[in-house]
């Protein structure tokens, strides 16, 4: 797949400052790469010069508060902000589950996953992707039929079977109950161990960071304030000394002072 | 409004019908609330109260508290609809070839008018200068009384078979257009989103995500096409008619036969609940994907 480059706003004028990213053989590719990437609202700068490194492969948590602009980042990712500035780069095919798992409500699950596929057989392969997310037997259902699980174990089919480098997660697992939300993290974690894209997944829930990814990060002020690697292997005990450390330094981060969770 | 285009084109809600029309002709409507599946056990309940008021009908004709000259008993109108069917008389013709004319003629401008409101949506719907250049003639035209276009239309076109389907054709244009426009830009711009992250193409776009998105309105248009568009033909076809419901109507006013006319108002009604239905059965095809509509 040709490499994407959207060069932005500012870029268009100077093309000496775009990132082009060569498959350099020394240094390894990243998944998505992003310089001073600045977004304002009207007066509000919501990312503020942000730079950011997705290695391949890597799992990457983005949490922060409300409002702190994790779903502006991941946007900007997608492509779906035309009015960021700064240098973003992100080779390879994006995909995105979005929080409402946005199902095109007229086409049956099997259509869904399917849909702009440019594969030889897009409907062999959207079975397969349903298959692998088991819902094989949902196939010809329509979406309005589905349970908030189905529906979201859908939208991951669909995201998974263009094959992307960088998946984006938007809070996508926020709606569901406890106990499939948990069904779903192994979901997540086991299509990841074997398509192992890059993943960034935004989310408000420190716990689903810490159990799912390789590097917890935090928005705030408009940049990453904060970069925490996870080396405990998973699945991860919820107790591990080290992740209830992490924790809180996290929650402390996020300006959640200790003591007052729980 | 679904309760109103769910009696269909019945006599007595001439008035509400009317109503109606110029409603759905002033503005754009929500999509239709999808009909709720009544069970099936109980349906004929729904029959009693029309049942009770016919046999009250027909107990004041035949006491004579309701004379025929103001209105004819049922049983009288029964036994002018079979004459109507069975006899090839020279005044009126048979009831069943004018009712061939009159449908023909409400096919064919209704036919015309909805792939001509659905071509004019595409076109102002989906681009921002169709959108500039056409809407505001179809907003224009749309606000002058169609029926006051009658005189204009004799003027223009005669009084043969044109400015009768022309009528019927504009009649069906005007909700089709509106409701098909509105639709299209209605559709949710996060699935917009979706599309351009699945990187469909323009063409995609339109196809899966644009038009699908807009059909349910566009069906409610269908809708309130319909019943506006069979106003117009009962108006339109009085207008020096040679043949049809209206050719007969014309005829039994002068021989001041009021039977002749229930009949051919009733036949109106038949069509207009017949029509809806298969817009119903349209929509419940086409719909499906609705939960509401579900199977």
């Amino acid at each position: 797949m040709a490499s994407r480059l959207r060069a932005v706003k500012e870029q268009e004028q100077s093309a000496e400052r775009r990132v082009v990213s060569p498959p350099d053989p020394l240094e390894p590719a990243t998944a998505a790469s992003v310089r001073e990437l600045s977004r304002t609202f009207g007066h509000r700068t919501v990312l503020d010069r942000l730079d950011l490194d997705i290695a391949p492969g890597e799992f990457i948590a983005l949490i922060g508060r409300s409002g702190s602009g994790k779903s502006t980042l991941l946007r900007a990712l997608a492509g779906l902000d035309r009015e960021v500035t700064g240098q973003l780069s992100v080779p390879g095919p994006v995909s995105v589950a979005f929080q409402e798992p946005r199902l095109v409500p007229w086409k049956k699950v099997l259509a869904n996953v399917a849909l702009g596929l440019r594969a030889a057989d897009p409907e062999a392969s959207a079975r397969t992707a349903l298959d692998e997310v088991g819902l094989a037997e949902r196939a010809s259902a329509w979406p309005a039929t589905l349970s908030g699980g189905e529906a979201q174990r859908a939208s991951l089919a669909r995201a998974l079977v263009r094959e992307p480098r960088l998946l984006l997660l938007d809070e996508p697992f926020s709606a569901l109950d406890a106990l499939t939300r948990i069904t779903m993290h192994r979901l997540v974690l086991s299509l990841w161990t074997q398509h192992q894209p890059a993943v960034l997944l935004v989310t408000h829930d420190v716990d689903e960071a810490i159990a799912l990814a390789d590097r917890v990060l935090v928005l705030g002020e408009g940049q990453i304030t904060h970069s925490s690697p996870i080396t405990v292997p998973r699945p991860r005990d919820r107790d591990h000394p080290d992740l209830v450390a992490l924790r809180l330094r996290l929650l402390t981060q996020l300006g959640v002072p200790a003591g007052e969770t729980d | 409004m679904p309760e109103t285009a769910e009696k269909g084109l019945n006599v007595r809600d001439q008035a509400e019908l009317t109503d109606t029309v110029v409603r759905s002709r002033g503005g754009v409507l929500a999509a239709a609330r999808p009909p709720t599946r009544r069970r099936r056990g109980r349906r004929w309940h729904r029959l009693i109260s029309p049942v009770a008021l016919v046999g009250l009908w027909q107990a004041a004709s035949s006491t004579g508290i309701l004379p025929a000259s103001k209105l004819v008993s049922p049983a009288s109108i029964a036994h002018t609809a079979y004459t109507l069917v069975v006899t090839n008389s020279p005044t009126y013709g048979t009831l069943q070839e004018s009712l061939l004319v009159s449908f023909e003629r409400w096919a064919v401008g209704f036919s015309i008018g909805i792939i001509i409101a659905v071509l004019l949506a595409v076109v102002t719907g989906l681009s921002r200068v169709g959108e500039t250049v056409a809407d505001p003639i179809l907003q224009a035209l749309r606000s002058i009384p169609l029926l006051g276009l009658i005189p204009l239309f004799i003027v223009w076109f005669g009084i043969g078979e044109l400015p009768k389907v022309l009528f019927v054709m504009l009649s069906a244009l005007f909700p089709m257009y509106l409701n098909t426009f509105a639709g299209i830009r209605g559709v949710d711009s996060k699935l917009g989103e979706l599309g351009h992250v699945l990187g469909l193409r323009r063409s995609e776009m339109i196809r899966h995500i644009v038009l699908p998105g807009a059909l349910p309105q566009a069906l409610t248009g269908l809708q309130l096409s319909v019943i506006s568009s069979l106003l117009a033909l009962v108006v339109g076809e009085q207008i020096n008619a040679t043949s049809g419901l209206g050719f007969i109507i014309t005829q039994a006013q002068q021989f001041l036969d009021n039977s002749v006319i229930m009949v051919a108002l009733i036949v109106y009604a038949i069509l207009g609940l017949f029509l809806n239905g298969a817009v119903r059965l349209l929509q419940r095809k086409a719909l499906a994907w609705r939960r509401d509509f579900g199977q």
